[in-house]
């Protein structure tokens, strides 16, 4: 049994490498083909004034605009979004949330959010020092350069082609890093699933043409959702007639979730 | 892991100002504290090791072997506390298969398994093949069954050979050093290279991080030796105290200086983030780091240690002041893991709220959990001396033996 390898089963030189000749560029091909699926450039658009028309068979990148002067505070898209994504009713967990700003005459703004501002917020009880208040919705801001994607140890959180940043349920390992990564609070550990969990644009809804829930219910029109750079998308004609800003600009995540009316005080 | 109404009535209100609806629970607990902790007292002890062998300090000869010991103790006790905290362990394995190789958490595996399979085990195999292959002549049973599958079935012990395991296992210890710093520096990275968190994100924690982790594997050791030796009847060796003292000085003096340079950076930085963190500091932090790390862990220690090394004292009593100094740098260094974990997840990322963490005694999470994760190690180190006796006889010229008092 000892010497059954004899030289007629091994390669010659010249057979391995013409096998090498073939196998190196196919090996590139694909890993750059691979590399150009995992959320390249081609839809990783953060700035909204460079993002239209690539067209190069990339598909757009999904965003929101939230305007925070039509926002009233209700909580339906809270409430909307718990019941559509099954997010856990405790006070702790969120796919998207409202906070309430007030800023008094003198001195730091107050934010409050009572369980995610989904019953509602209470009145302002010393109204005569309140300079202004506001409302300001957050989700996920599906970042083009996502910190939770770049720390996740198995590559379960992830950006769609359309550059939803989206997580694997199936695969997420429960390490809790995307979580700690996340400078917007967006993301929190599912107490049943124990996976991460955070808003997905309802991903579901989108790809059939529907609006993501919170769109969907809200009475005033305060969230605008649509694909970045279309002329024909809401969105992008809301970003064309507003000034918007993004939040936490200076850590260059580059969300793709963009705010009208949001003054400085907003993080 | 539904979180009961009085738990999340008591967490909400227990938190001042604003924080964002999801960080109110932490996420992080008592067991990622623990896994910092015990790199810490790998990296730690195995560069200890490696100043005898590479630098040539001959007064830690007696715990050179112990400590190559406690870092394989540590070693393998160090992922079982990031095994446990995962939501699916079931699914760790995928971070070595399919891993993410832009994420700083993925190369975990392959840092420990260099550290472990390269460096620890290879070491410690090259510098233990004689004693082996002569304990598998001379013991009997299951013992001599044992060390004949260590020994890898290589029995030669010529004089050659000897030389040639001396050169090997020197040159895995330069090896060695680097990758220890590797190990340690990249658990700091793994917390400094979250921008996301102000507390963590800066480019000192990884040398902060390998700082603590020798001055804690030095104190580790010097607490084991002292104890080893009491164990045995015999006093540990003052030559070998003072050297290991001393090296623990210098340690702490580096380390202290850069946690220093690190909170004048941040303060005269004062970027936005700096009225959250002194809040942080004064309403949250205040025992665990002003009190614990600061003023128990460093300036008592360093105190002790100097009254020890250099202070005209009975010999005795200089083992009680280092004995103490060394159980203090501890606690100051489980200290230092405490406020960068926890510490790290009680201010909101909206920089306007502080949140609370509440320790149980059960559970996953809990503190016995973590207690038993700390014993542990010290368990399979008990296996370990007992399999490899780490004592050569040639210690005592080091130290002396005495009779118990």
């Amino acid at each position: 049994m000892k010497n059954k390898i004899s030289s007629k089963n091994l390669l010659s030189r010249r057979q391995f490498l013409d096998f090498c000749r073939k196998a190196v560029p196919t090996g590139l091909l694909l890993v750059t083909a691979g590399a150009g699926r995992a959320g390249g450039p081609g839809h990783s658009v953060a700035d909204p004034a460079s993002a239209g028309g690539e067209g190069q068979g990339t598909l757009r990148p999904f965003g929101m605009a939230i305007d925070i002067r039509k926002c009233i505070g209700c909580g339906r898209c809270v409430n909307a979004c718990k019941i559509e994504n099954n997010v856990p009713r405790e006070p702790l967990y969120f796919r998207t949330w409202v906070e309430r700003y007030i800023l008094p005459a003198e001195g730091e703004p107050k934010v409050d959010s009572p369980n995610g501002g989904l019953d509602g917020f209470p009145e302002i009880a010393e109204s005569n020092s309140v300079l202004k208040s506001f409302f300001v919705p957050k989700l996920c801001n599906h970042c083009a350069n996502p910190p939770c994607v770049q720390v996740c140890p198995v590559g379960a959180t992830f950006q769609s082609p359309d550059g939803v940043v989206l997580v694997d349920q199936k695969y997420c390992v429960g390490c809790r890093y995307c979580i700690q990564a996340c400078p917007y609070g967006a993301r929190y550990l599912h107490p049943e699933k124990l996976t991460a969990d955070k808003c997905t644009f309802c991903y579901h809804r989108i790809k059939k043409d529907l609006l993501p829930a919170c769109v969907e219910v809200c009475p005033t029109q305060a969230r605008v959702f649509g694909e970045i750079g279309s002329h024909s998308s809401p969105l992008w004609r809301f970003i064309r007639a507003n000034a918007t800003t993004i939040l936490k600009a200076e850590l260059n995540t580059r969300p793709n979730v963009f705010y009208a009316g949001a003054s400085s005080e907003v993080r | 892991m539904h979180e009961s109404v009085a738990d999340i009535a008591q967490i909400i209100s227990g938190a001042t100002g604003y924080v964002y609806p999801n960080e109110y629970l932490l996420q992080w607990g008592l067991l990622i504290v623990m896994y910092p902790f015990l790199t810490g007292l790998v990296a730690g002890a195995f560069i200890l090791a490696s100043l005898e062998r590479v630098l040539g300090i001959k007064e830690l000869f007696p715990v050179y072997r112990l400590s190559l010991l406690a870092a394989l103790a540590f070693l393998l006790a160090a992922p079982l506390p990031l095994l446990a905290h995962l939501g699916h362990p079931e699914r760790s394995l995928e971070m070595f298969l399919t891993p993410n190789l832009n994420s700083a958490m993925a190369m975990f595996g392959f840092v420990y398994a260099w550290y472990l399979l390269v460096v620890l085990l290879l070491e410690i195999w090259f510098d233990y093949r004689k004693q082996i292959v002569i304990w598998s002549r001379e013991k009997t049973g299951a013992m001599k069954f044992l060390y004949k599958i260590l020994s890898l079935g290589i029995d030669d012990i010529s004089p050659e050979a000897l030389r040639f395991d001396d050169k090997i296992g020197k040159f895995i210890t330069i090896v060695g050093v680097p990758s220890a710093f590797l190990l340690h520096g990249y658990v700091g990275f793994i917390f400094g290279s979250v921008k996301a968190n102000p507390w963590w994100s800066s480019v000192l924690m990884p040398v902060v991080f390998l700082f603590s982790a020798i001055v804690s594997g030095m104190a580790v050791v010097l607490l084991i030796y002292m104890v080893t030796a009491w164990f045995r009847w015999k006093k540990p060796g003052m030559a070998c105290l003072h050297k290991m003292g001393e090296l623990l000085l210098y340690a702490m003096l580096v380390d202290l200086a850069l946690e220093m340079l690190d909170f004048i950076h941040r303060l005269y930085e004062s970027e936005e983030s700096i009225h959250i963190l002194r809040d942080l500091v004064a309403k949250r932090l205040f025992i665990s780091l002003i009190i614990s790390q600061v003023v128990l862990g460093s300036l008592c220690p360093l105190v002790g240690i100097v009254f020890a090394r250099f202070g005209k004292l009975p010999d005795e009593v200089r083992r009680m002041l280092y004995f103490l100094s060394a159980m203090l740098v501890l606690i100051g260094i489980y200290s230092v893991r405490w406020n960068v974990v926890i510490g790290g997840q009680l201010f909101s990322k909206s920089l306007r709220g502080l949140t609370v963490y509440k320790t149980s005694l059960l559970g996953m999470e809990g503190l016995f959990m973590s207690l038993g994760l700390f014993i542990l190690p010290f368990v399979i180190l008990y296996v370990l001396v007992k399999i490899f006796p780490p004592w050569t006889g040639n210690e005592e010229s080091a130290g002396e033996t005495a009779a118990p008092s």
